[in-house]
């Protein structure tokens, strides 16, 4: 470590090697506890992956899948269970008239026809592939009695790679990931190290505190290359998911966004001692945005009212600026807006987090 | 800078005894809401000396020892640290202080290695990590994951990272609580050899043989003030007596108190904790008057035992408690 150690055994800092530099230090301690660490890796690395697959699985199929409908048997049944076979895109099973709505509620079929002249059609009207249910069935039903279409319409079916639901999943639980790992390793390591009075025994040194702040940042930005590239990689591999925009762009988005979830990471623990308190901050800064920012569902779902707010988020500018990137081939200015708002997540909770931090 | 500047280029050796002590404070105060951990205290430490802060659990060494870290702020009072000031100069005072905390635990998933280099990183100056762990007898653990260590290598590696920069002033808060007795023995050789290139050691315990075998000055901590201080030695001989008899009578016997202390050779007597403490300079004239006092009183004796005179003795003598509930 020491070049030419004078006879009492100090060196000067001139000699001292790029290795022995605070911040190289304290980022290498912080990446040693990580990959030492099974677990942390599992959850980092192989979650999303498995999370994307399952989801991707579920959600892939559901463009061909046929509309399941219930026919109660009894008294001229059978002509209407052979109408609705003998069309295309219907799955028919016979029911009794006491499995019927129970077969409805728990999705088996999702619409139920009590056979008749005219026939009664039973589904749960707020759902969607209920009342597209019915409209088949109607259908059918109808041309099975006679009635001519005036004219048969062209079809184009949307099966194209980059406007599939999983398409639009992906980069949503990249920005999601992005959030957690922030977050949770960045408050998980320093809270830990608070409590075993480590943060202490540091301040008792003349390490510099921002130095001991920046490491956990810049040992982030090592896992996040990890963790989006395994996901990516995947979702390439497996379905097919685009990436249109520049590998830089996408990059430099993912690299704000980190910057904003670890500056939120330093913020809810910069005061907190146990693990079990900086639980509850973590899950408060989270759950909101799970649900508000677009992950599995848009947010265009919420009030008009409330989506100023929404946009603020963090992870609506991260997930908005990962799909741009990724399935519309957006440029860098294409996504300022949205890398304007991360970044000033990142600076402000970064200052405020130096401002609280506890170091006892 | 000018005058310091200067002064480096000669003053290679540490200060000497004569010069200005290497820590000072007056008159130091700190309180935690309605509780008062240190009331008023005053200490100095001499340059090249190991100086020993002794008292019970909660005296207040440990809240002292980190307002002189400069790791807490004291309500009142004034510090000086190596000719320097909290506040002032921060960084150069860090720069020359080693420090060991009580309860600091290091990430179990580091090596002994990186957990030095880490410490070593901080410091302008200092030993190479080979040097200190050499220091500390840990280089066959050089490779071991601080999970692994014993409670004395974890402790000699607290002490490694104390080290890293050569410290001139070392301050360790209880090195060797929950050590055994071999630890504890390799823990004290080390700090010996530090002293012995000249460095300043404060350091603080409740354990008297620890105090007295470290230490060449003493000042013993009760309730966040310093009720005496001196050489291990003077403390002692404060005393007047140079022998303890520790006595217990079965329960319901009446301990002759008044014809005790009026023996020739008896110095003082105490009862604490169900014990009686008797101060004798002259244990060969004291202890037989004492037993045959004993027999005439009727009080059967449950205990008894005779020692040398030691610093429990003195902090039994001074606040009438012991050190230690134990």
């Amino acid at each position: 470590m020491c070049s030419s150690p004078s006879r009492d055994g100090i060196c000067a800092m001139t000699e001292r090697p790029i290795s022995s530099h605070p911040l190289v230090q304290l980022t290498l301690t912080r990446l040693r506890e990580f990959v030492r660490e099974p677990e942390a890796v599992f959850w980092v690395v192989i979650f999303p992956i498995v999370l994307a697959a399952a989801l991707g699985i579920a959600f892939r199929t559901q463009g061909d899948e046929p509309v399941h409908v219930g026919v109660v048997a009894g008294p001229g049944s059978d002509p209407v269970v052979a109408a609705l076979k003998a069309s295309h895109g219907i799955d028919v099973t016979e029911v009794t008239p006491k499995r019927a709505d129970l077969a409805l509620r728990d999705g088996q079929v999702q619409v139920v026809v009590l056979p008749g002249v005219p026939p009664t059609y039973r589904f749960d009207p707020t759902r969607p592939e209920s009342r597209l249910a019915r409209l088949e069935v109607d259908a059918a039903l109808q041309r099975a009695a006679g009635r001519v279409d005036r004219f048969a319409a062209g079809e184009q079916k949307l099966e194209v790679v980059g406007s599939r639901y999983i398409d639009w999943l992906v980069p949503g639980l990249l920005g999601v990931n992005i959030m957690g790992t922030g977050i949770w390793g960045i408050s998980f390591s320093i809270v830990t190290a608070r409590s075993k009075r480590l943060l202490k025994r540091m301040a008792a040194t003349p390490m510099f505190r921002s130095h001991y702040l920046l490491a956990q940042m810049l040992a982030r930005l090592a896992f996040l290359v990890l963790e989006v590239a395994t996901l990516l990689v995947f979702a390439w591999a497996a379905f097919a998911v685009p990436v249109r925009g520049t590998l830089v762009t996408l990059a430099l988005v993912a690299v704000l966004g980190a910057m904003a979830f670890a500056g939120l990471g330093l913020l809810v623990s910069s005061r907190a001692r146990t693990v079990e308190a900086v639980s509850g901050w973590v899950n408060l800064v989270q759950v909101p945005m799970w649900v508000l920012s677009g992950v599995f569902f848009s947010s265009a779902h919420f009030p008009a009212a409330a989506q100023p707010v929404i946009h603020a988020l963090p992870l609506t500018a991260l997930n908005d600026a990962l799909r741009a990137v990724m399935l519309d081939g957006a440029s860098l200015a294409g996504v300022g807006g949205e890398l304007l708002i991360l970044s000033a997540w990142a600076l402000v909770s970064f200052g405020l987090a130096v401002r609280l931090f506890r170091w006892r | 800078m000018g005058l310091r500047g200067i002064w480096h280029n000669h003053t290679v050796t540490r200060p000497s005894a004569l010069s200005s002590p290497a820590l000072a404070c007056r008159g130091l105060h700190k309180r935690y809401g309605d509780v008062v951990a240190v009331a008023g205290l005053d200490l100095e430490v001499r340059a090249g000396e190991c100086f020993g802060l002794l008292g019970p659990n909660g005296a207040g060494k440990t809240t002292t020892v980190e307002i002189l870290e400069g790791l807490l702020d004291a309500d009142a009072g004034e510090i000086e640290v190596l000719g320097m000031r909290w506040g002032a100069d921060d960084e150069a005072l860090r720069q020359r202080l080693g420090i060991q905390l009580q309860d600091t635990q290091f990430s179990d998933k580091l090596s002994v290695e990186e957990v030095v280099a880490l410490f070593r990183s901080f410091y302008r100056r200092g030993p190479s990590v080979d040097e200190v762990l050499a220091k500390v007898e840990l280089e066959s653990k050089r490779r071991a994951w601080v999970s692994t260590l014993s409670g004395g290598q974890k402790q000699r590696l607290a002490v490694a990272c104390a080290l890293v920069n050569e410290p001139d002033l070392l301050f360790l808060d209880e090195p060797t609580t929950g050590l055994d007795p071999q630890s504890r023995r390799q823990l004290w050789a080390l700090l010996g050899r530090f002293r012995a290139r000249g460095g300043t050691i404060v350091i603080t315990t409740h354990y008297m043989d620890e105090a007295e075998t470290l230490c060449d000055r003493i000042a013993i901590i009760d309730q966040g003030r310093v009720i005496a201080v001196g050489t291990p030695h003077e403390l002692i001989a404060s005393l007047g007596a140079e022998h303890v008899i520790e006595f217990a009578v079965e329960p319901g016997a009446e301990v002759p108190r008044d014809r005790i202390v009026a023996m020739a050779g008896v110095q003082d007597v105490r009862q604490a904790d169900g014990r009686v403490y008797v101060r004798v300079s002259q244990l060969h004239t004291v202890m037989p008057a004492l037993l045959a006092e004993l027999q005439r009183s009727g009080a059967s004796l449950s205990h008894f035992n005779t020692h040398q005179a030691t610093l429990e003795d003195v902090f039994v003598a001074l606040t009438g408690r012991h050190l230690r509930d134990d």
